[in-house]
C-alpha cells in the first residue's frame, strides 16, 4: 500500500503542475466513465441486442444451418488456442520458454471472466450460454495441450500453425457457402458480424501477395513494369473508396473472369481487396526502402539468385519493418467494410441499421452504436496485439526477456 | 606461407567503367591473381579500388575491357554471373550480415539454397567454420548482438561456408573498432596460410607487408604500382607510389 502510494505520488503528483494536470484529468475520466457507466446500467434497455444476437452475428443466414457456423467458429478456436501454445512451445532460440508467462496469465483469465460472464449477463438461452463456455473451455484445452506437448513435434509444429489457418480459411469458406455435399447458402443470406469479417478477412489475404507484388514493381528496373504499378497505386489511392464500391458494383462484372465476381458480396470484396493492396504497397515500399542496399549485395554474392535474395533476405526485413504500417492498414480495411452498408450489404453496420429502423426498436440507437464499437474495437484490439506479438518475435535485436 | 601456382585465377585487362552520371571509375585497370595468391590493393579513396575487385564478382558491371575468373569470362549473360559468385566470396566493410537470421543460418542460407546441400550436413560445416573464426559459441545469437569484430568474422565464416576458390575483401577492418581490427586479421592471416585465394583492398600496411605476395597501388582507376611487398614499401618505382605511401606511412 504505501509502495503504491510512494509509486502514485512520483507518477503523478510529482510537481505542481503534474499535481494540477492529474487532478482535472481524473476528475474528466470518472466523470465520463460514471456518465457512460450510468447510462448502461440504468437507462440502456439491452433488449434489443439480446433479441437480435444472432442477426448481429450471421445475419439473415437460415437457421437450419447456423450449426456450421457454430462449428467454424469451434474450429477457429481450437486453431487459436494451437497456434497461441505451439508459439509458446517453440520461443526463439535466443529467448527463453515458458509455458504460461505473466501475460498469458493474464490474457487467459480474461478470456475466462468475459467468456462466462458475458453470455449470461446478456440473458442469452441457456444452450448458447453454454456453447460459449465450451469454446472457451475448448480454447484453454488446446492451448494448453499444444504448449505442454508441442515441442514434441520438433519445428514441424511451427509449420504446421503455416498451414493450418490457410486450410482452415478454405474449410471455413466451404462451411459458410455450401458445396461439397453441403446446402448451398448464397452469399445474399449472409450478414453480420460474419459477412464483415469473411470481406475484411479475404481482402487482407488477398490484398497481402498483391500490394508485394506492387511494391516489388514499382522498385523494379523494368520501365512498364514501373510505371504499370505506379499508375495503379497512384490511381486507387486518388480515389474515394465508396466510388470505388460503386464502380466495382457496375463494371466489375466485366473485368474478372466469369464465375469470380457474379455475386454483390464477391464484388465488394474484390473491390476492398484491391483498394487496400494499392495502399498496402506504399507501406511494403517503405519497408524495402529501409533495407539497407548491402543486404542485396552480400545475398546476391553469395550466389542467391535475384528472386531468392528478395525471398529469403530482403522481404524478411522489409515486412518486418512495413509490418505496424500494414496492420494499420489492415485495421482501416476492418473499419473500412461498413461502406458496403452503402451499397446494401448486411453487414455489421447493416445489419444494426435495419434493426433501429424496426419500430419495436425505436430510440435504441445509443444501444446498437456502442455494441458496433465494442465489436469493432475486439477485432482491431486482437489485430494490433497480434502484429504487436509478432513484431517482438521478429525483433533482431530484442535482448532476451525474462518472461 | 604457401607459394601461388602458376595458374590463372584472376584475369582482369584493361577494365573500363562509367557510372550513368558519366564519371569513369576505371580507366583501363589490369590485374592478374594466380592460385593461392594473396594481393592487396591499397590507394587513395576514390581510386576505384573497391569499384575494381566488385567487378571480379559481377557486382559491378564494367564497359571496356575484359575479366576471366578461374576461367569463367564475366559477361551479361545472367548464368554466367551465378556461376562467377559461387566460386568467389566477398567480405564487405560493413559485414552485411542478415540481421533477420541467426549467426548459424548466416552461414548456412546460401548452401543449402544454392548449392542444394543437407542442412544437417551444412550446419557441421558451418560450426567447424565457427570454430575456426573463434565465435562457436555465439551460433545461436542475431548479428546485431555481437561486437563489430564479431560479426566481421562470421561474415567470413559466411563467404566461406560456400567454399569458394577466391575471397575478396573490401575494406574489411575500415569499419572497426581499432581493438577490433587485431582479431580479424588473424582470421585472415590463417587463411592466407591456407590454398585460398585472396584479393584483399585495405589500408592494413603490416598486413600487406607480412601477408601478401604482392601489393598493387590504384590511383585515379588505374593500376600504378604491382610489386612484392618489400619492394612496394622500400622501394617502389613510381612517384606516385611514395606520395601515397608518405602520406599513410
Amino acid at each position: 500500500m504505501k509502495r503504491l502510494l510512494r509509486r502514485l505520488r512520483a507518477e503523478l503528483f510529482a510537481t505542481r503542475t503534474d499535481a494540477v494536470l492529474s487532478v482535472v484529468l481524473i476528475s474528466l475520466i470518472s466523470l465520463a466513465a460514471f456518465g457512460v457507466l450510468r447510462w448502461a446500467f440504468t437507462q440502456a434497455q439491452w433488449a434489443v441486442i439480446r433479441v437480435n444476437s444472432t442477426l448481429f452475428a450471421v445475419g439473415r443466414y437460415p437457421v437450419e444451418q447456423q450449426w456450421r457456423v457454430w462449428l467454424l467458429t469451434a474450429l477457429l478456436v481450437a486453431a487459436s488456442g494451437a497456434t497461441w501454445g505451439l508459439l509458446r512451445a517453440h520461443p526463439r532460440p535466443d529467448r527463453t520458454g515458458v509455458l504460461w508467462p505473466r501475460n498469458d496469465r493474464i490474457a487467459a483469465t480474461l478470456l475466462v471472466v468475459l467468456g462466462l460472464w458475458r453470455p449470461w449477463a446478456m440473458g442469452l438461452t441457456v444452450s448458447i450460454q453454454a456453447r460459449w463456455w465450451g469454446l472457451v473451455a475448448l480454447l484453454l484445452l488446446v492451448r494448453w495441450l499444444a504448449g505442454r506437448f508441442g515441442r514434441r513435434f520438433g519445428p514441424t509444429g511451427l509449420r504446421l500453425v503455416a498451414l493450418m489457418w490457410p486450410v482452415l480459411y478454405l474449410v471455413g469458406m466451404v462451411l459458410i457457402s455450401g458445396g461439397l455435399g453441403l446446402v448451398t447458402v448464397s452469399p445474399s443470406e449472409w450478414g453480420g458480424l460474419m459477412l464483415t469479417l469473411l470481406a475484411s478477412s479475404f481482402a487482407i489475404l488477398l490484398c497481402f501477395p498483391i500490394g508485394v507484388l506492387l511494391a516489388l514493381g514499382r522498385r523494379s528496373d523494368l520501365p512498364l513494369l514501373r510505371w504499370g504499378s505506379v499508375l495503379y497505386i497512384e490511381f486507387i489511392r486518388g480515389a474515394p473508396l465508396i466510388t470505388l464500391l460503386f464502380l466495382g458494383q457496375n463494371i466489375l462484372g466485366f473485368l474478372l473472369p466469369g464465375g469470380l465476381a457474379p455475386e454483390r458480396v464477391w464484388r465488394a470484396a474484390w473491390v476492398l481487396t484491391f483498394f487496400a493492396a494499392a495502399y498496402l504497397a506504399e507501406a511494403v515500399r517503405s519497408g524495402l526502402a529501409a533495407v539497407p542496399q548491402g543486404q542485396l549485395e552480400a545475398a546476391r554474392s553469395l550466389g542467391l539468385s535475384h528472386p531468392k535474395a528478395l525471398q529469403h533476405v530482403v522481404l524478411p526485413q522489409a515486412l518486418r519493418v512495413a509490418l505496424p504500417a500494414m496492420v494499420g492498414q489492415f485495421i482501416s480495411l476492418l473499419q473500412d467494410t461498413t461502406l458496403l452498408s452503402l451499397i446494401g450489404l448486411l453487414e455489421l453496420l447493416g445489419t444494426a441499421r435495419t434493426v433501429m429502423a424496426n419500430p419495436a426498436f425505436l430510440g435504441r440507437n445509443g444501444e446498437v452504436y456502442l455494441t458496433l464499437a465494442v465489436l469493432f474495437w475486439g477485432c482491431c484490439a486482437a489485430l494490433g496485439l497480434g502484429s504487436r506479438a509478432l513484431e517482438r518475435r521478429l525483433d533482431p535485436h530484442a535482448v532476451p526477456t525474462a518472461t | 606461407m604457401s607459394q601461388p601456382s602458376s595458374e590463372l585465377m584472376i584475369e582482369a585487362r584493361a577494365v573500363e567503367k562509367w557510372y550513368p552520371n558519366g564519371f569513369q571509375a576505371l580507366r583501363g585497370a589490369s590485374l592478374t591473381v594466380r592460385r593461392g595468391e594473396v594481393v592487396v590493393i591499397m590507394g587513395p579513396s576514390g581510386s576505384g579500388k573497391s569499384t575494381f575487385i566488385r567487378t571480379f564478382n559481377a557486382l559491378e558491371d564494367f564497359q571496356k575491357g575484359s575479366i576471366t575468373v578461374d576461367g569463367i569470362v564475366l559477361s551479361n549473360d545472367l548464368r554466367n554471373i551465378d556461376a562467377v559468385r559461387r566460386e568467389v566470396g566477398m567480405v564487405f566493410q560493413q559485414f552485411n550480415l542478415f540481421p533477420h537470421l541467426s549467426v548459424l543460418d548466416n552461414l548456412t542460407l546460401a548452401p543449402v539454397l544454392v548449392r542444394k546441400r543437407p542442412k544437417a550436413e551444412v550446419e557441421k560445416q558451418a560450426w567447424a567454420l565457427l570454430e575456426r573464426v573463434g565465435i562457436a559459441e555465439q551460433a545461436g545469437k542475431y548479428p546485431g548482438q555481437l561486437s563489430g569484430g564479431q560479426q566481421q568474422r562470421v561474415a567470413i565464416a559466411r563467404a566461406l561456408c560456400m567454399e569458394p576458390r577466391i575471397l575478396l575483401f573490401d575494406e574489411p577492418t575500415s569499419s572497426l573498432d581499432p581493438e577490433m581490427v587485431r582479431e580479424v586479421l588473424e582470421v585472415m592471416q590463417n587463411l592466407a596460410a591456407d590454398d585460398i585465394t585472396m584479393v584483399v583492398v585495405t589500408h592494413e600496411v603490416k598486413f600487406a607487408r607480412h601477408v601478401a605476395h604482392r601489393v598493387v597501388l590504384m590511383a585515379d582507376g588505374e593500376v600504378v604500382e604491382e610489386a612484392e611487398p618489400e619492394v612496394f614499401f622500400t622501394n617502389p618505382s613510381h612517384q606516385r607510389t611514395r606520395r601515397f605511401l608518405d602520406q599513410i606511412l
